[in-house]
């Protein structure tokens, strides 16, 4: 009241005023306030392309050696020596329609989780939303996804698979797919800035993940009575989805579902938490 | 009536720093450490932003902070390091949050704790433009508008495709500056910035800033060690020490305060205050201080050859064995010269409860100038019972047969000469 008070009297609009003070418990997020730091974002997720591709030979051109090779090792290893059933669809593009998802899972929640840290200079100097951090690493990953998602169309045609109107399905699926590893991300990042124990227990936290989803084998492989727990994991219902999508079988909705559900609450529990540490980043990073 | 900026209200900052941990001194023990160590690591990690009252390993940087700044004003912020200016700045600029109190800001605040920030080595000097840019709170669009003056400003428009980690330390700063000059800001807030780059660009910097200040009506907040800047561009100032205010005014008394009372605290009349030491334990304690001449009066000016007579009074609460005194000569930048120790003089000193009264004399062959004398009473075993620091100021006059110009280095020594013909 008495600030109001003094505001009208020195004309300055209540918009124009900040106030410092410390904050307590759980926060939202200040949409505004993203909105305006809109370019740093655009800056940052071209940043983290430039910089990722600079001074190599073959610059872009990693986005597609890296899904496609790890699919080929794959059919090599599980398609022909391990004989694992991808029920009728070559291997290839069944580890394929599993590892492009699954990439940019994985290198998502790498960079975001490591952005707070790796950027902690900048945390330090200068004021800005911290959600930009782990925001920019989930879009700048994604013109990878996008460059291996040509590559798939490609395997596709190769294969003579035309994708039905299950195709509508697609847009859910990768907004599955960006949530799920945007809120993990976020989770870790705010972690991994007081615990650096973060850092090291995932690089091989990931490679064990990959092995509770089904990216090298089909979810048929696991019992009937464990399909619903394993459902939780948002990813399993993603990549099932991009191979009924396009191998042209039945949406397998009762993956899905689960999957939307998770999804959304790790997103949300990831941004609150991530607002909720927010304010010590600059003081442990 | 002016308008205000920025009002701050009971600020206070905590911080928490490392406790040293005991070591058990058997392998048992030690193992045991070892594996409870994970345990003791999370609960100290975790604890690294918990703050409770009595607690020891806390770090208050700033303490009941008030003051406001009207629009327009140029605001001086001076201190010794670690008095708690920098931890300031970043409250004002929402890098950190504070611990208790409150700020207003009335407009757009710009901070500039560092030149460069977010500069990525791969990219180009023009990307980088646009990435400092935007961090620093601008539009793309902003930018687009100010960018021929910004490599204008910096002069490095033949080098703006080139990745910044080719260019030299000096670029790096000119290109920062330059898009950080190219802000407009209602409130600027200016670290230790220009203490890099060469003195031509320097210049260069506190013109854009005094051109700001004057011709605009800005509102800036700055932050530096460099007396000569502070006094040409602040029309006000505040001086921290040890996380309080202790002066806020005129910006020419400030910068006295600045030297006079911190750099050398003077003691007045020989008397020294309670709270003066910097370190004491309490078992004993220095009460007076005084410096005499030969005919044993007191003196703050002495000539060169002169007898500087340094008489204390040590009020002793418990016993010491073999103590040990020492005094050392300090400069006004803070370099210790001369040192005068018990030890060297081979002085057995036992004290028993009661006050001392004890005196010790130097030649004085200091070269002219003004000096400060800090001294401390210590254990045998090294550790420091009480320590005045800078206690007391005192000049050294020349009485030398040469002139001024001849004068070199902080003390001159009397040698025996020879000079024979062969």
């Amino acid at each position: 009241m008495w600030c109001n008070h003094i505001c009208n009297l020195n004309n300055q609009p209540e918009t124009n005023k900040i106030v410092i003070k410390p904050t307590k418990g759980w926060q939202l997020v200040n949409l505004k306030e993203l909105i305006q730091y809109k370019d740093l974002l655009y800056f940052l997720t071209i940043r983290g392309i430039k910089a990722k591709y600079a001074q190599s030979v073959l610059g872009i051109g990693w986005a597609i050696i890296q899904p496609l090779f790890s699919a080929i090792v794959f059919t090599v290893v599980f398609g022909r020596l391990a004989n694992v059933d991808s029920y009728g669809v070559p291997y290839i593009l069944f580890s394929y329609l599993g590892m492009l998802p699954w990439l940019y899972f994985s290198n998502t929640l790498n960079e975001a989780s490591n952005s707070l840290v790796a950027n902690a200079n900048m945390i330090t100097k200068v004021y800005f939303p911290r959600l930009v951090l782990p925001l920019s690493a989930a879009f700048s990953k994604l013109l990878d996804f996008i460059i291996g998602f040509i590559i798939l169309i490609g395997l596709t045609i190769y294969f003579n698979y035309v994708p039905g109107i299950s195709l509508l399905a697609l847009p859910l699926l990768i907004i599955i797919l960006l949530l799920a590893s945007l809120g993990a991300g976020m989770l870790l990042a705010s972690l991994s800035v007081q615990y650096r124990d973060v850092k090291h227990a995932l690089s091989f936290m990931v490679q064990l993940m990959m092995y509770a989803t089904p990216v090298v084998y089909s979810t048929s492989a696991v019992p009937a009575k464990y399909q619903a727990l394993y459902a939780i994991n948002p990813m399993v219902g993603v990549i099932e989805g991009f191979r009924a999508v396009f191998t042209n079988t039945p949406l397998p909705w009762t993956l899905i579902y689960p999957g939307i559900i998770c999804s959304i609450i790790l997103f949300v529990a990831g941004i609150l938490f991530f607002k909720r540490m927010e304010k010590t980043f600059a003081d442990v990073a | 009536m002016s308008r205000t900026a920025i009002s701050i209200k009971n600020l206070s900052k905590q911080y928490r720093i490392g406790s040293q941990q005991k070591r058990k001194d058997t392998f048992l023990g030690q193992l045991a450490q070892a594996i409870k160590s994970p345990i003791e690591n999370f609960r100290q990690i975790r604890n690294l932003n918990r703050f409770e009252k009595g607690d020891d390993t806390v770090f208050t940087a700033l303490n009941d902070i008030d003051f406001s700044v009207s629009k327009g004003e140029v605001l001086g912020i001076i201190g010794h390091n670690g008095a708690g200016k920098s931890t300031l700045l970043k409250i004002l600029s929402r890098i950190t949050e504070p611990t208790r109190g409150s700020i207003e800001i009335y407009g757009r605040v710009s901070a500039l704790l560092e030149v460069g920030t977010g500069f990525h080595p791969d990219l180009t000097g023009r990307d980088n433009v646009y990435m400092n840019g935007t961090i620093l709170g601008m539009t793309r669009r902003e930018i687009d508008r100010k960018f021929d003056e910004i490599v204008d400003f910096s002069g490095i428009e033949k080098h703006l495709d080139t990745p910044v980690k080719f260019y030299s330390s000096g670029m790096k700063v000119r290109l920062g500056f330059a898009v950080a000059a190219n802000l407009e800001p209602e409130i600027l807030i200016v670290d230790e910035v220009l203490a890099v780059g060469d003195v031509e660009f320097q210049k260069k910097c506190l013109g854009k800033m005094h051109h700001v200040a004057e011709s605009e009506g800005r509102t800036i907040l700055f932050v530096s060690h460099n007396m000569g800047a502070i006094k040409n561009l602040c029309n006000r100032g505040i001086v921290l020490n040890k996380g309080q205010m202790v002066y806020d005014g005129n910006v020419n008394e400030a910068i006295d305060v600045y030297f006079n009372n911190f750099s050398a605290k003077k003691i007045s009349g020989g008397i020294i205050p309670d709270d003066f030491s910097t370190i004491s334990t309490g078992e004993a304690k220095f009460k007076e201080l005084r410096l005499l001449n030969s005919e044993q009066r007191e003196s703050a000016d002495f000539n060169t050859g002169d007898l500087i007579r340094i008489n204390t009074l040590i009020e002793v609460r418990k016993e010491i064995k073999h103590a040990l005194i020492d005094a050392k000569v300090v400069t006004k930048d803070g370099i210790e010269i001369a040192h005068i120790f018990s030890l060297y003089d081979q002085q057995e000193i036992d004290l028993s409860q009661g006050l001392w009264n004890i005196t010790f004399s130097i030649r004085n062959n200091l070269q002219p100038g003004t000096y400060f004398l800090t001294l401390g009473i210590h254990k045998p075993s090294g550790h420091t019972i009480d320590y005045i620091e800078s206690a007391i100021e005192f000049t050294s006059h020349n009485s030398h047969s040469v002139s001024d110009q001849w004068i070199h280095g902080y003390t001159s020594n009397e040698a025996e000469w020879k000079i024979i013909k062969q």
